[in-house]
């Protein structure tokens, strides 16, 4: 936080200038006052781990989020972005990480989309259209068809196409968030390429990537982003990947919450050779013959980027995706199959990755929407027993240290980390000898996160085998027993969570692909 | 009908009186008492003891209707060919009192009355099962499979009757299938049978709802179906029976008209299906789904059928009742949007931590990516 002082630049080469952004959403608050700046015909890289703030601060600063403090100046006076179109009027445009996409539209059509080129008669120009997009693709070395349907494309090629649609306005300040997550090797070096065709015209760019090296390499400045406040920045050139990591991670000491001596019972739950196909493109198999087993009491970590094939892995062992090929056992017996109902009655769980979509239905209570899975076991006759199901929820709430005024409440009035302790609490409910959480911290913040791998521990010590997935390196380590890296859909490296570091780990994941390979080899051969 | 699901508005929090919050959450049955008042002040006719049991036999039929639409709805879905169904069963259920014509063994059969209604209600399940087999199995959108239904039943049913009329459905004794018109005639407690049916299953499916895990699990699916399924719920099988009661609903309400007129006729029930959906929808139930209520419903269906029978009585033309029904209905779901907004703010701004979505999704919400993509 004293570095923030140390590279302040003159504010005459700034066009853009934050000032006490802070925001809050519900009860968490994910900026905490931060100060910062882009300049012209350069690329500030911002770093952090997930929920870091990276992605809010973009918004507020390309208009599709208000701060809840802080101003904003452009070219030094005070500006107020009521909306991403009032943004993008004043030169700044963004490129989402989740693309913004409209599948049943063609490449031109999107690209245009909510500013069309009218001919004199007020109709679409597309002849004209379709010559600005031909000059972005030759710009991008992509050889697309305007008239091609996006939901035609590749992932790739629709990350291109959403990289044209920015291009196209002719912004002074681009944020590019996660640009490059779906691109190939020869696409991200064009897209460099145009980075500094970009810069030399004097766009101002703002880079996110997890590729920290990547990141390393396009950038001119690093900002460094920790739990919602600006932890560091500097120019490129005096630093290193080393600083970047440990400004990221912070201090080292973290509490560790898996147990340190795990007495591990039997395998509750084994995959052998699971293999399932993407949805978009069936000959693609984002998860790729992966084995692992999770012992009664174990907590395993299965780290990875988003992409690598985690979600889809806990979604097929839980029932909810069809596999191509492999076996899924809890305790022994086959559950290939079983749908997830069956599975959950077998003891198997998931907590999903996206609560809002996934885990909760937002017109139940609270305590509607954590007794929903376990219902059976408060059916006397053919009724609810509302004491029995009331017992349960005050059990459940209290286990679970759900922060709620009453069972009662909408389950909206929760934050964020209440709402998720809601939906671990609803599959704990069920009594699960295993449970699969996918991304269980995903937008909560830190003083929840503790608590639910607290939870996750204690619960582990009563028995119960739990598979969690996280991008987050930290949680990685101190939340479990052992930790497997899941990379482009293969187990690529498998640690004891004791005695690995955070570089090993995050060397292993892919982020740097080169070393990923040595590494992982060895370390699997060390771990056999 | 107590302890709805989802009702976020009782909180004991708000210990002053909120008389906005009031109103609006009462707005059916302050529509329907003021309904009542004017109509009564307009004609003496209007509140006399006769008048109000005569117009609740009326609301019967479209209650009934819309306690099957409320569940469908609930879903998320919803289905147009109630007012087929009910055309068709009355007339299965004519056709079968007129005998049965077994020419294989020249004989015609008379069932007897218990066994038409069965059968009856048999069929009106059959078409719900058929929608919600199309719903869960083929994909194909509620409105669309309803939709077809709403013309194979109308066809089946014109098929059936050959286009005429089944009179005289009264029986015979001497066949010993006499007691159909007891259905819409008979009364109980000097009330008509109709109204009993229509409170009846006004209470079956408010237990059904409230009580069990059926209808539990009816609101998540309504709620957020992705959730519902990851909870272990039985999707399928709880969409598909909904259609299946919405189906016997309509079956009933067939068999009561029929019964009623002693006569059966194809086109019996032509909008009725739209009559059902505005009760739902001005009882305050969400046509996105999880959102409705018994009482609400029944209140919608008071409200509509008190407010076209008092311009009857009152004399206005039949071209301004379609008008004025249809400002309500609009009126209604207006104040409804209203006050969703409205308990959104007073909840909070925004929901919390929903943080970023994965990379691939579809572009359902594609105002927000009109907003922010392209440009």
């Amino acid at each position: 936080m004293v570095a923030t002082q140390a590279a302040a630049p003159t504010t005459t080469d700034v066009v853009l200038h934050a000032t006490g952004i802070t925001k809050r959403y519900g009860g968490v608050d994910a900026l905490k006052g931060v100060d910062f700046e882009i300049r012209p015909g350069a690329v500030t890289t911002l770093f952090g781990e997930n929920g870091a703030g990276k992605s809010t601060l973009m918004k507020i600063i390309s208009g599709v989020e208000q701060p809840t403090s802080g101003t904003l100046e452009l070219d030094g006076a005070p500006v107020r972005f009521g909306s991403s179109d009032d943004a993008l009027d004043k030169g700044i445009a963004i490129i989402h990480q989740e693309l913004n996409l409209a599948p049943n539209l063609s490449v031109r059509d999107n690209i245009f989309l909510g500013r069309e080129l009218l001919t004199p008669f007020g109709s679409v120009d597309r002849s004209a259209e379709d010559e600005v997009v031909r000059t972005l693709m030759e710009r991008l070395e992509e050889d697309l068809d305007p008239a091609t349907k996006v939901a035609d494309l590749r992932l790739g090629q629709q990350q291109i196409v959403e990289i044209a649609g920015a291009l196209a306005a002719d912004a002074r300040v681009l944020i590019m968030d996660e640009p490059t997550s779906a691109l190939s090797a020869s696409e991200v070096e064009v897209l460099f390429k145009v980075i500094e065709d970009l810069k030399a015209d004097g766009v101002a760019i703002v880079y996110i990537s997890h590729h920290l090296e990547e990141a390393l390499h396009v950038t001119d400045r690093a900002v460094v982003l920790r739990d919602g406040e600006l932890v560091a920045q500097d120019e490129v050139r005096h630093i290193d990947l080393a600083w970047v990591v440990e400004k990221m991670v912070g201090a080292a000491d973290e509490e560790v919450f898996a147990s340190l001596d795990p007495n591990p019972g039997e395998v509750v739950l084994g995959v052998s050779d699971l293999v399932v196909a993407d949805p978009q493109a069936p000959e693609r198999n984002v998860v790729d013959h992966v084995s692992l087993e999770v012992r009664a009491g174990e907590i395993v970590c299965v780290y990875g980027l988003m992409g690598a094939g985690r979600t889809e892995l806990m979604e097929a062992v839980a029932g909810r995706m069809p596999v191509v090929a492999g076996q899924v056992t809890l305790q022994g017996r086959d559950v290939g199959g079983l749908n997830v109902r069956d599975r959950i009655d077998l003891g198997l769980g998931l907590v999903p990755e996206d609560r809002q979509r996934d885990g909760l239905v937002p017109q139940l209570s609270v305590g509607r929407n954590m007794s929903l899975a376990s219902i059976g076991d408060f059916v006397r006759g053919i009724f609810l027993s509302g004491r029995i199901e009331n017992g349960r929820i005050e059990a459940g709430i209290a286990k679970t240290r759900v922060k709620t005024s009453s069972p009662n409440a909408p389950v909206g009035s929760l934050s964020g980390g209440n709402q998720q302790k809601a939906v671990i609490s609803k599959m704990l409910l069920t009594e699960p000898n295993v449970l699969l959480l996918d991304e269980p911290t995903r937008g909560i913040d830190v003083g929840a996160r503790a608590e639910i791998y607290s939870l996750l521990a204690q619960q582990a010590q009563q028995g119960l085998g739990v598979l969690y997935v996280t991008s987050e390196i930290g949680e990685a380590i101190t939340g479990s027993n052992r930790l497997v890296v899941m990379h482009k859909g293969r187990l690529v490296a498998e640690f004891d969570s004791r005695k690995v570091d955070r570089h090993t780990v995050m060397a292993a994941s892919g982020e740097n692909a080169d070393l990923a390979g040595e590494t992982a080899e060895n370390e699997m051969g060390a771990s056999r | 009908m107590s302890a709805q699901p989802g009702a976020g508005l009782f909180r004991a929090r708000t210990e002053k009186i909120n008389w906005n919050a009031v109103f609006l959450e009462g707005r059916a049955l302050i529509a329907l008492i003021l309904i009542v008042v004017i109509f009564a002040s307009m004609s003496d006719h209007y509140l006399t003891a006769t008048n109000l049991l005569s117009m609740t036999r009326h609301v019967a039929f479209n209650a009934v209707l819309a306690l099957g639409m409320l569940m469908v709805i609930l879903h998320g879905g919803i289905d147009l060919s109630v007012g087929s169904t009910v055309g068709l069963s009355g007339v299965v259920a004519g056709s079968l009192l007129q005998g049965l014509d077994l020419s294989l063994f020249d004989i015609v059969a008379y069932p007897a009355v218990w066994v038409v209604v069965v059968v009856a209600v048999a069929v009106g399940a059959l078409a719900g099962y058929v929608n919600g087999l199309m719903v869960t199995r083929f994909r194909v959108a509620p409105f669309v499979a309803t939709l077809g239904m709403m013309y194979m039943a109308r066809g089946a049913a014109m098929l059936i009757a050959d286009g005429r009329t089944f009179p005289e459905l009264q029986g015979d004794p001497e066949l010993g299938n006499t007691g159909f018109s007891a259905i819409g005639n008979g009364r109980l407690l000097g009330i008509p049978m109709g109204v009993w049916i229509m409170i009846g299953v006004a209470v079956l499916v408010a237990i059904l709802l409230t009580r069990t895990p059926f209808g539990r699990w009816l609101y998540s699916i309504g709620g957020n179906s992705r959730a519902a399924e990851l909870s272990g719920v039985p999707v399928g099988r709880v969409v598909r029976s909904v259609y299946v009661i919405s189906g016997m609903c309509a079956a009933l309400v067939g068999l009561i008209l029929a019964s009623e007129l002693t006569a059966a006729t194809p086109q019996t029930g032509q909008m009725y299906e739209l009559n059902a959906i505005a009760a739902v929808v001005i009882g305050g139930a969400a046509l996105s789904g999880g959102r409705g209520t018994v009482r609400g419903t029944l209140i919608g269906a008071f409200v509509i059928g008190f407010l076209t029978d008092g311009l009857v009585i009152v004399g206005v033309s039949e071209f301004w009742q379609m008008v004025i029904t249809g400002a309500v209905i609009v009126a209604a779901v207006a104040l409804d949007q209203f006050q969703q907004r409205l308990n959104h703010t007073r909840r909070g701004p925004g929901k919390p931590g929903s943080g970023a979505r994965p990379a691939t999704k579809p572009a359902e919400d594609k105002a927000a990516a009109s907003a922010t993509v392209s440009n």
